[in-house]
């Protein structure tokens, strides 16, 4: 069966990878630092199933301080020139959408052939991770696909993949350091005293009030926490059910599905969700705020939006 | 009280603009001492979790086919497709582009857009191509501008166009959190009551993305003026 541990591994070849072109690179003015960062990162990758959860931790640590303190670096030379990529441009034409559309198609499939698909009555993939599985192979497909296609040297897409992940560096792993920030709040019970705070200092007098005040604490707790998921139940179970459900009789299903897009309203206006509003400013060689910048004014509005579609209809039956 | 410093720090490093990386762990860590676990197991509960959503990651291995594509010029081909069509605009791109990924969201098909395999080697290349058609070359502060406009569409159209599919997670995760407290709601009614907030992403988008076109063309024709005898400005990253 394929699971998502062998998908694991092609990552851990590609950091692996990545950080030996690096290694061997002098152009790249800290390539040893960007050598240790994504060398320890294969080895969570290839080893982190088995590795002793306080090792992996340790490991993390010390990524987090070569790129913090010993700062990445990244290489200046462009393996092919403006020109060079216009003209190969011209040569390849539309041919070049092929494999880059091939990956949401090959996802896509895989997603819906996949999922009962059995070989000798076991299933050929974990059922539970299909979409991630299919994307990991929709890679490799659409790889091959541009690898038959272009023929470039065998080595280029290691290059390629090493210039793109060091443009976006460290900003690549906050997704996951945020992911066990959430679980290290959660264990210490952050979401109780924060909802036990606002509980005790916001006045919850009328229906209108109670709205406003779930909307907007499941916008600002999202921000707080990355994530409208954690939000959902802190700030439901403490004002949506017994205020706006159980005070003022409002309808249970629009308070939870409005709530739960107000908390969507957070997640577009804060840092905490990274790989929604970092990673891409990285990606795009932005500054680490413009995303969510562009985003501000249609969060805030569609935030207000939510309130009013909220207000108008909970209390109507 | 104790237990909020790690927000506390969070906040702090942020306004501050320190490390991202370093905030998160450094806030990570003062949590868990704060809640009382002793140093290793702070370091175990930090590993684990880091051990457990590695699944995030594997958006990543689009990038050696996402380069290697870049490599050959797909970027300028991208940019050369948009600068046929006269009727192209920045923000028209951008509202098709909308429109695909919210209705494709709200099938259930969340996985046909995406920063690494989509905004940057196609999406924020046509985006910008349709302005340079027009300019000639583009500043580099409003080719910035097109480009996170570029990835918060694509963040956008996704958040409020999952939620009218049945079966997507925020949906289940509503569903189960209710259940637990005894209420029993059906996934169809709330994902009907995406709807409202869908049609209201898309109008109020809709209106911001027609004033970048119109905001685009009144700076370009400035920069125009501007460059007329200074060295043009624009890159090709």
């Amino acid at each position: 069966m394929i699971t998502l541990e062998h998908v694991y591994w092609l990552m851990g070849l590609l950091a692996g990878g990545v950080a030996l072109v690096n290694l061997r690179d002098p152009s790249n003015p800290r390539r040893y630092n960007n050598a240790v960062f994504w060398g320890l990162y294969a080895i969570t990758f290839l080893a982190g199933s088995r590795l002793p959860h306080v090792a992996s931790g340790g490991i993390v640590i010390v990524m987090v301080l070569v790129a913090s303190i010993g700062k990445l670096g990244q290489t200046t030379r462009e393996s092919q020139s403006r020109p060079q990529r216009e003209a190969s441009a011209a040569r390849w034409g539309n041919r070049l959408f092929i494999p880059a559309l091939a990956i949401p198609a090959v996802t896509l499939l895989g997603n819906a052939v996949l999922k009962g698909a059995t070989l000798h009555g076991a299933p050929l993939v974990d059922p539970r991770q299909t979409t991630l599985i299919s994307l990991g192979i929709a890679t490799v497909v659409a790889l091959v696909i541009a690898m038959v296609m272009l023929r470039p040297p065998l080595s280029a897409p290691l290059h390629e993949a090493r210039r793109l992940w060091d443009s976006v560096g460290w900003a690549a792993v906050l997704p996951q350091m945020l992911a066990a920030l959430g679980a290290l709040f959660a264990v210490a019970g952050v979401g109780k005293v924060v909802a036990s705070v606002a509980e005790r200092w916001i006045p919850l007098g009328s229906p209108l009030v109670a709205v406003v005040t779930y909307t907007l604490g499941m916008a600002l707790f999202t921000m707080i926490m990355g994530n409208a998921f954690a939000a959902f139940p802190v700030m439901t179970a403490g004002i949506g059910l017994p205020l706006i459900v159980g005070r003022f009789g409002g309808d249970v299903t629009i308070m939870a599905a409005v709530g739960m897009l107000s908390g969507f309203c957070g997640t577009l206006m804060t840092p905490m969700a990274a790989n929604y509003n970092i990673v891409p400013a990285a990606l795009l060689e932005l500054d680490e705020y413009a995303v969510i910048r562009a985003q501000l004014p249609t969060a805030l509005l569609l935030l207000a939006t939510n309130t009013a579609i909220m207000y108008f209809f909970v209390y109507r039956h | 009280m104790l237990t909020l410093i790690g927000i506390l720090i969070v906040v702090v490093g942020f306004v501050l603009r320190i490390n991202p990386l370093l905030v998160v762990t450094i806030a990570g860590l003062a949590t868990g001492l704060a809640s009382g676990l002793g140093p290793v197991e702070v370091v175990t509960a930090f590993g684990k979790a880091f051990i457990e959503s590695r699944y995030v990651a594997i958006v990543w291995l689009v990038l050696p086919v996402i380069g290697l594509l870049e490599r050959a010029g797909l970027k300028e081909r991208a940019r050369t497709v948009i600068a046929g069509i006269p009727a192209a605009t920045t923000g028209r791109v951008l509202m098709i582009y909308f429109s695909v990924r919210q209705v494709t969201a709200a099938l259930g098909l969340t996985s046909l857009g995406g920063h690494a395999q989509m905004v940057r080697p196609l999406v924020a290349p046509m985006a910008e191509g349709a302005a340079e058609s027009r300019a000639g070359v583009l500043p580099d502060a409003l080719r910035r501008r097109i480009r996170a406009h570029s990835a918060a569409v694509d963040n956008i159209a996704v958040f409020f166009g999952e939620d009218i599919f049945i079966a997507v997670g925020s949906i289940l995760l509503i569903k189960g959190f209710l259940e637990q407290n005894g209420i029993i709601v059906q996934p169809p009614q709330l994902a009907l009551w995406a709807i409202p907030t869908a049609v209201a992403a898309m109008v109020i988008h809709f209106t911001r993305l027609a004033l970048l076109d119109r905001s685009l063309s009144r700076e370009l024709a400035a920069a125009r003026s501007a460059s007329a005898d200074g060295a043009p400005a624009g890159d090709d990253a």
